[in-house]
């Protein structure tokens, strides 16, 4: 497999929300669920707390009285590829856009001390690294950031945040999920590949278990 | 020794893939209007079609309006994206050929809520939906989960979820409710406790006395919240509950249902499984639940003061700083000091049957509070209407105030015409007091149908009587 060069470093600036909890509802709100598209959420991201008011799917950023007391608005922050944030990011609703708004933002990884489980298995499939940390690195990060805006770079192999010349943090992740961010690997592509195995199972079951299989 | 969900695991288990993860089998798999888009159109890039149609069951319920009366159908939608949605996943159903029960059918409904009612949820199956409610399914013994659009489109494309294994965690309810506590209450006691994230990566099993005797209905209310303490599946062990509830609604033969009970009393968590984590409740203590804030873990008694940033610890001050000033919580210290201005009944949490009589019952012949602007009651589906009206339970509540609706998702979530407006303050029976969710500013407190049944009778919560 070759992999893909942009995949194995993420640089750039890190924005941060101190705030534990941060539910799907709040990276993206029900009401741009409605859209049937896979892309185009970047102007929803964070809409509640982004904006001063109520926004609809469609609606153009620049129409939008935007909340300047937030950090996404502000540079340069308003280019980061990298979000810091506390405890059960993604936790809730297991809306697939939550990820795609924080994609189409342009954020590549989000670094937190945990995740929500639906929000954590999304990511992968979209090309977002979250990152889990302890929660002491997590309150360094915090101090750093907190400072001055500042730029990490993410080796994405080696599984290692430079956090500056002298300093970085390894992460763990299971290299079966950042493969699928560092070879954009595709799941029904390779579980297709089992086909034979699944054809197999399926007739093994109609026999065992034939009511699963009765129509009304 | 084995835990359910063990056995669930390996009875599905297709294979291990050279990642370790592994490929399980997918009995039932729903689908609804607004998760599904994406992988439809996946799959036809990919030019590939559903691997067993029979095994998929659609309906619309995010984005339906609950005022649709009869001979509704989706081109009637007034707002013109939820119209798109609604629209596409009827494209969707007839280009596949997946079964729907559309908006104009009579068997529509919240697609937690009819998977079971309609004898397409049964023990012992894995289930999945574009849909973190999906835990629900858990409640008859079944291995449920949400997932997210890609997942979506995997299980239409290969029948089977690419998953790892999750822990193990024990949740056992002992004892005796007192009056007016419902599986609402515990569950969101529970909450409260483990907290939101306290499930994450556990399949939880929940058993013991509690959980016996109560309804399929009640454990389904338990198993739905599963996800608010991080769990994305939850479930309890068929028994003979389980078994009744399935033969009332079964569309299976008598032979086959036989042999399918046989095999559904053999799956029980093993006397000696060892659990990653086990938990002991007694039940006999808990007092009707409210939330004060805006996560399903900011929960207290009723009667309870609400927490103020002097009173937590150092790590939750911040949090509960922020949830007071947004559910504009200032000088107020009980739940009773706060006025409410919306009620609803409904959502996949509190819709069915059971639900409705227990509200109905608390505001038979009463009239709901001066300021209360609007109560609704949404039933989870067109059979839990048809049902509720046959015994008189839609008139009970239009003649106390209520509005009577038609099935969906309604008030839980933004999607649809039933939202509250910026800082209206609403008696919830949802799953979710998220900033926003039930439409944007809006106030949420969730609590069980007696509890919101009582407050738009009493215009705030209180001691139901």
């Amino acid at each position: 497999m070759k992999s893909n060069s942009e995949g194995l470093i993420i640089n750039g600036i890190v924005s941060y929300i101190d705030r534990d909890n941060i539910d799907t509802d709040q990276i993206i709100p029900t009401e741009y669920l409605k859209s049937i598209k896979k892309f185009g959420y970047e102007d929803y991201l964070f809409d509640g707390w982004r904006y001063k008011d109520d926004g609809k799917l469609g609606i153009r950023k620049e129409d939008r009285d935007i909340n300047e007391d937030f950090i996404l608005n502000n540079k340069p922050y308003n280019e980061s590829k990298i979000l810091l944030t506390r405890d059960n990011f993604g936790c809730g609703s297991s809306r697939e856009h939550a990820v795609w708004a924080l994609r189409d933002f342009g954020i590549k990884a989000v670094i937190a001390s945990s995740f929500g489980d639906i929000f954590y298995n999304n990511c992968f499939k979209n090309g977002v690294l979250p990152i889990k940390l302890e929660k002491d690195n997590i309150e360094r990060l915090f101090n750093l950031v907190k400072k001055e805006a500042v730029e990490f770079s993410i080796e994405l192999q080696q599984k290692i945040i430079f956090i500056n010349d002298k300093d970085k943090i390894n992460f763990k992740v299971d290299d079966h999920l950042i493969n699928r961010i560092i070879f954009g690997l595709d799941d029904v592509d390779i579980s297709l590949k089992e086909k034979d195995k699944i054809m197999h199972f399926e007739r093994n079951r109609i026999i065992s278990k034939p009511w699963i299989y009765a129509d009304e | 020794m084995k835990t359910l969900y063990d056995k669930l695991w390996e009875e599905h288990h297709v294979t291990q893939l050279d990642s370790g993860e592994s490929l399980l089998y997918i009995d039932r798999h729903y689908l609804h209007e607004v998760t599904s888009p994406q992988a439809f159109e996946g799959l036809s890039k990919k030019n590939l079609k559903p691997w067993r149609l029979e095994a998929n069951i659609a309906t619309p319920d995010h984005n339906v309006p609950t005022t649709r009366g009869n001979d509704f159908n989706s081109d009637q939608i007034k707002d013109e994206i939820s119209k798109i949605q609604v629209v596409e996943l009827d494209k969707n159903c007839n280009t596949f050929g997946i079964k729907q029960f559309d908006i104009k059918s009579t068997k529509q409904g919240i697609v937690h809520v009819i998977g079971p009612e309609l004898g397409y949820t049964l023990p012992g199956m894995t289930i999945v939906c574009g849909d973190s409610h999906t835990s629900t399914h858990g409640a008859l013994g079944c291995l449920a989960m949400g997932i997210g659009t890609s997942e979506v489109e995997h299980v239409l494309a290969t029948q089977c979820l690419k998953v790892s294994k999750l822990k193990n965690m024990l949740v056992k309810f002992e004892g005796t409710p007192a009056e007016n506590v419902s599986s609402k209450d515990i569950v969101l006691y529970f909450i409260g406790l483990i907290g939101t994230a306290g499930g994450t990566g556990y399949a939880i099993e929940f058993a013991g006395s509690y959980i016996e005797e109560i309804s399929i209905e009640s454990r389904m209310t338990i198993c739905n919240m599963a996800i608010e303490a991080g769990a994305k599946v939850g479930l309890v062990a068929p028994d003979k509950t389980t078994i009744s509830y399935v033969r009332e609604k079964s569309f299976l033969d008598k032979e086959i249902l036989e042999k399918a009970e046989d095999y559904w009393t053999t799956l029980k968590t093993d006397e000696e499984a060892n659990f990653d984590n086990e938990i002991v409740i007694d039940v006999s203590k808990i007092k009707p639940q409210v939330t004060w804030g805006t996560s399903p873990e900011m929960v207290v008694n009723y009667d309870d003061e609400i927490p103020t940033p002097l009173n937590v610890s150092e790590d939750n001050k911040k949090n509960t700083e922020l949830a007071r000033k947004y559910m504009g919580i200032n000088n107020e210290s009980k739940l009773s000091d706060l006025t409410f201005d919306k009620v609803f009944i409904g959502s996949c949490t509190n819709s069915r049957i059971e639900d409705l009589r227990q509200a109905a019952e608390v505001v038979k012949g009463k009239t709901i509070a001066d300021n209360i602007i609007e109560a609704i009651v949404v039933p989870g589906s067109g059979m839990v209407k048809e049902q509720a009206e046959m015994e008189g339970l839609d008139e009970v509540f239009k003649e106390a105030g209520f509005i009577w609706r038609d099935p969906g998702c309604s008030m839980c979530l933004g999607m649809n015409p039933d939202q509250l407006k910026p800082y209206e303050r609403c008696a919830s029976t949802s799953n979710r007091n998220f900033e926003g969710r039930q439409g944007y500013l809006g106030r949420t407190h969730l609590m069980s149908p007696i509890m919101a049944a009582y407050t738009a009778i009493n215009g705030t919560v209180g001691e139901p009587s």
